[in-house]
């Protein structure tokens, strides 16, 4: 794609940012918003990594040391749902943000005030979530899947502040849907055809359909629970002839594609990073667009496969089985497409690139222990144990978090002007790799052994791997400061980054000056 | 890959000490001692070398990329981005390993869900945070709890080595029988697994579950509970005892005798230091998870009972509840899990202990009374 940028839109002649605390509470630049996200996420990535290093704290010694197990189920609940809606997905809304616009040569999002609302819901969601914590009774205990009627009937008082919160995060999440859906069918370039977009836009796109599809799904789920605890229905209650199972369709309709809009946009990302660090073009750019078409549609077809011992009828174990098996296929071929534009490249490694590597390898991992998951009869031995836990954090851990890691590093130098610290850049790569490996690896092992998930203490034959996911975790937990250190230190300072600081990457993004200018493409690029 | 990191994982664990002489390293499933186990063991297996063998494959190229391509000075990339054919190659070849792992997988399926013609038949129940075991032909049942003590959880003693998977009363199953299960729960949702079985089957309120087993050794097998329900989760263990049938038939006779004995006990005359030491037991086994040993309670989802209104006063009110429970909070109905005799027992207990001394008694023959009456 060679695309010539227009100079004049450059200059900024228009006006610069506000001064103080209005610029960023007022702010409709999609710059200023995509960061905000971005600082939001990993606020969150921080305070959801706490509470995990408190579980991997109180599971490095069978016994019950450092907490009870109530407060131990708070946690684990409270760290899936702050990781889930509170890191992952607003980091993806963040990149969105910074990325689509420059992308595809849009001055902005094309709802810019919803999208200071949709930012602006979000902490004052998890200003509530979090807040439950100190209500009595305590914060949800009953796991991020909050199944009814552990999470109706016998839930802690603060439940229903913990729907108001998810209704909240919906809505957030839908207004985020929408701005993107309309900023790339009507602010895109003139002759950047469908075909002709970015993989990070086209992934985004059908990850932004998703979310329109499945989060409404989720607010009707919560209502119905909000109904039962307050309004005396039965939704979900057996003794009011209601279906404790219909909860858990509902949910895992939303649940499954849930899972691939955590995924998406770090496949998109990839498609951008491993060309560019192999200086060649990307492999099967159309098979790609159609594979993330086809997981996306596969993903509404899919969601049984997480109630396999629920006791579905046969026929239906059968269907949700094949279906999930399938979902393998168009995976397989973004993988071997990745390979492929590896191969014969002239590759380097710097910290970009080493994360998207990194994904490709874990995120495979991830996805044969997900094959295996599928097969229904052996499932029924994997079910809730470690093995689970293994597989999930396998695909969201290397899978998602890597792909934002690589993409910060990625676009670093065009939000900062700086280059980060390649040093620093590459010791958080490895000092992450080997602790996340250390952590979740094992856990294979642990739930082929026979352990359950979400138990604060465990037979005693677990307790040697555990003590080696724990140190992996520690390990895993402390390098993130390192972030931190490396993103301050890149924003205050350090080497000047061209407009265009990785030599095999392309787009329109790398047309405007590092840093982007508060205002880019008031006159659109011609993309031929 | 799979098989890298596992060998380095246990490189590495070696060089650690082991925290405790009881613990293993063990890495794989186990083939089980049931028919169903063995098939899923191989279906494990099979999956799993088919995927070390694609990852080998994949992550081959992938890393001799890496090594040979890798920039050097003169290095030209190539320029290559499309490929039909491979594509279509890389679709179909996947399409075709997934049918034939299908294929054994179907089979697999079909068999484990085809409960008919069972020898045995004993109802699960999920109990927050007990299993009840009803055997169905033979009416009797009884509760089994996990056994093992604060002391140890709490690493005040030394832990023994079925650390939290040791039961007062296992189920109990004769060797090569048809075992139907008919699985169900009393209030949220459990699972019930004994993994050497490869059964798993979730306990849900409002519904049976139907699973089967037919186990081919004797001996004992031990399980968890694998559905989060409740602050108790992970201390709810599954005991399975497979004995030879003759065993079993003598086991059968014998538990048939006690439970006509303890009908027979809501006919006797109680005294209250005989119902305060039964109901001791009973409070223990049923109410002290969530009401705690001391009648503390763990407000505000599970008051307190030492000192309260309910424990103190209307002695109609306290039975009520204790029989019929409290529709939308956690307290269950206990009507229907407990003898005359441990109700009453309970209730006196209650009224009498931890300086609650009401002196007030209810007999075995009072509530079954209250429980027929209209």
């Amino acid at each position: 794609m060679s695309a010539v940028a227009d100079t004049h839109a450059q200059d900024d002649h228009h006006h610069g940012p506000a001064k103080g605390f209005s610029r960023w509470l007022l702010t409709t630049n999609h710059k200023d918003i995509g960061t905000m996200y971005l600082i939001f996420s990993f606020t969150m990535f921080l305070l959801g990594g706490t509470m995990a290093m408190v579980i991997r704290a109180e599971l490095f010694q069978p016994g019950l040391q450092i907490v009870e197990p109530e407060f131990f189920n708070q946690m684990t609940t409270m760290h899936g749902l702050i990781m889930v809606f509170g890191a992952v997905m607003p980091a993806f809304v963040g990149l969105a943000n910074w990325m689509i616009p420059l992308m595809v040569g849009a001055p902005d999002m094309a709802l810019p005030r919803m999208n200071n609302w949709s930012f602006w819901l979000l902490p004052c969601a998890f200003l509530i979530l979090i807040s439950t914590l100190f209500m009595q009774g305590g914060a949800p205990n009953f796991g991020w899947t909050f199944y009814a009627p552990l999470s109706t009937t016998y839930g802690p008082p603060s439940t229903t502040f913990f729907i108001f919160a998810i209704h909240i995060m919906g809505v957030s999440s839908i207004m985020g849907a929408i701005n993107v859906i309309a900023t790339i069918l009507n602010m895109r370039a003139p002759g950047m055809t469908l075909m002709k977009m970015p993989l990070f836009v086209w992934t985004w796109l059908i990850t932004a359909f998703l979310l329109i599809a499945v989060m409404p799904v989720l607010a009707g789920v919560v209502t119905m629970m909000l109904m039962d605890i307050n309004f005396g229905t039965s939704f979900f209650d057996a003794s009011g002839g209601g279906d404790p199972v219909l909860f858990q369709h509902v949910f895992w309709f939303f649940g499954h594609p849930e899972v691939y809009i955590m995924i998406l946009p770090a496949f998109g990302a990839v498609s951008h990073i491993i060309p560019a660090f192999s200086r060649k073009p990307l492999f099967g750019y159309a098979s790609m667009v159609y594979a993330v078409g086809a997981i996306a549609l596969l993903s509404f077809v899919v969601w049984a496969h997480h109630m396999f011992t629920v006791g579905i009828p046969i026929a239906g174990q059968l269907f949700f089985m094949y279906a999930t098996m399938l979902i393998a296929v168009p995976t397989g071929v973004k993988v071997f497409n990745w390979v492929a534009t590896m191969f014969r490249g002239s590759l380097t490694f710097e910290a970009p690139m080493l994360f998207a590597v990194a994904f490709v390898i874990l995120f495979t991992i991830g996805g044969f222990s997900g094959l295996m998951l599928a097969i229904a009869p052996a499932d029924f031995q994997y079910h809730d144990t470690y093995f689970v836990v293994a597989h999930f954090h396998y695909v969201l851990v290397p899978g998602a978090i890597f792909g934002i890691f690589a993409s910060a590093y990625f676009w670093l130098p065009k939000w900062t002007g700086h280059m980060y610290d390649e040093t620093l850049g590459k010791t958080h790569f490895w000092l992450s790799f080997i602790g996340m490996n250390l952590a979740f690896f094992p856990m294979h092992f642990l739930g082929l052994a026979g352990m359950p998930r979400r138990i604060p203490d465990y037979a005693l034959q677990f307790a040697d791997f555990n003590m080696v996911s724990s140190i992996g975790a520690f390990l895993f937990g402390a390098s993130q400061i390192l972030f931190l250190v490396i993103v301050v230190k890149c924003v205050k300072g350090g080497e000047k980054a061209s407009a265009q600081p990785w030599d095999g990457a392309e787009g329109l993004e790398w047309t405007v000056p590092s840093p982007a200018p508060y205002h880019t493409f008031a006159t659109p690029p011609e993309v031929k | 890959m799979r098989v890298h990191a596992k060998r380095a994982g246990v490189l590495l664990g070696g060089l650690m000490t082991p925290a405790l002489s009881m613990a293993d390293w063990t890495l794989n499933m186990s083939p089980g001692v049931t028919g169903t186990s063995n098939e899923i063991f191989s279906l494990h297996m099979t999956i799993l070398w088919i995927c070390v063998v694609i990852g080998i494959v994949v992550f081959g190229v992938m890393f001799w990329s890496i090594f040979a391509h890798r920039k050097s000075p003169g290095r030209k990339p190539a320029n290559f981005h499309e490929n039909t054919l491979v594509e279509i190659l890389w679709t179909i070849i996947p399409l075709v390993i997934l049918v034939v792992m299908a294929i054994p997988a179907t089979a697999t399926l079909v068999d484990m869900y085809d409960t008919t013609e069972a020898d045995v038949d004993i109802k699960v129940t999920g109990y927050q945070w007990r299993w009840k075991y009803d055997y169905v032909d033979e009416e009797f049942g009884y509760f089994s709890n996990i056994t093992t003590s604060d002391d140890e959880i709490y690493n005040r003693t030394e832990k023994t080595e079925n650390y939290l998977l040791e039961v007062d009363n296992p189920m109990v199953v004769p060797v090569g029988a048809k075992i139907r299960l008919l699985v169900t729960a009393n209030d949220v949702i459990h699972s019930w697994w004994v993994p050497a079985f490869g059964v798993k089957k979730d306990a849900i309120p409002g519904f049976v579950n139907e699973t089967w087993t037919r186990v081919d050794e004797p001996g004992i097998y031990r399980g968890q509970c694998t559905e989060l329900c409740g602050v108790k989760h992970g201390f709810m263990p599954v005991v399975v005892k497979a004995v030879p049938q003759d065993e079993y038939d003598a086991w059968v006779a014998e538990q048939k005798e006690a439970a006509q004995r303890e009908r027979e006990l809501t006919e006797k005359d109680w005294t209250l230091e005989e119902l305060m030491a039964r109901g001791e037991k009973a409070y223990a086994s049923a109410c002290a998870a969530c009401h705690q040993a001391d009648g503390s309670g763990a407000p505000p989802a599970f008051p307190a009972l030492k000192g309260s209104k309910v424990a103190t006063e209307d002695m109609q009110a306290h039975l009520d509840i204790v029989v019929n429970g409290v529709s939308g909070t956690a307290m269950q109905a206990f009507g229907g899990q407990l003898s005359e005799v441990d109700l009453a027992a309970v209730i006196t207990y209650e009224r009498n202990a931890w300086g609650n001394d009401t002196g007030e008694m209810v007999t075995p023959k009072e509530v079954f009374e209250y429980k027929n009456q209209e």
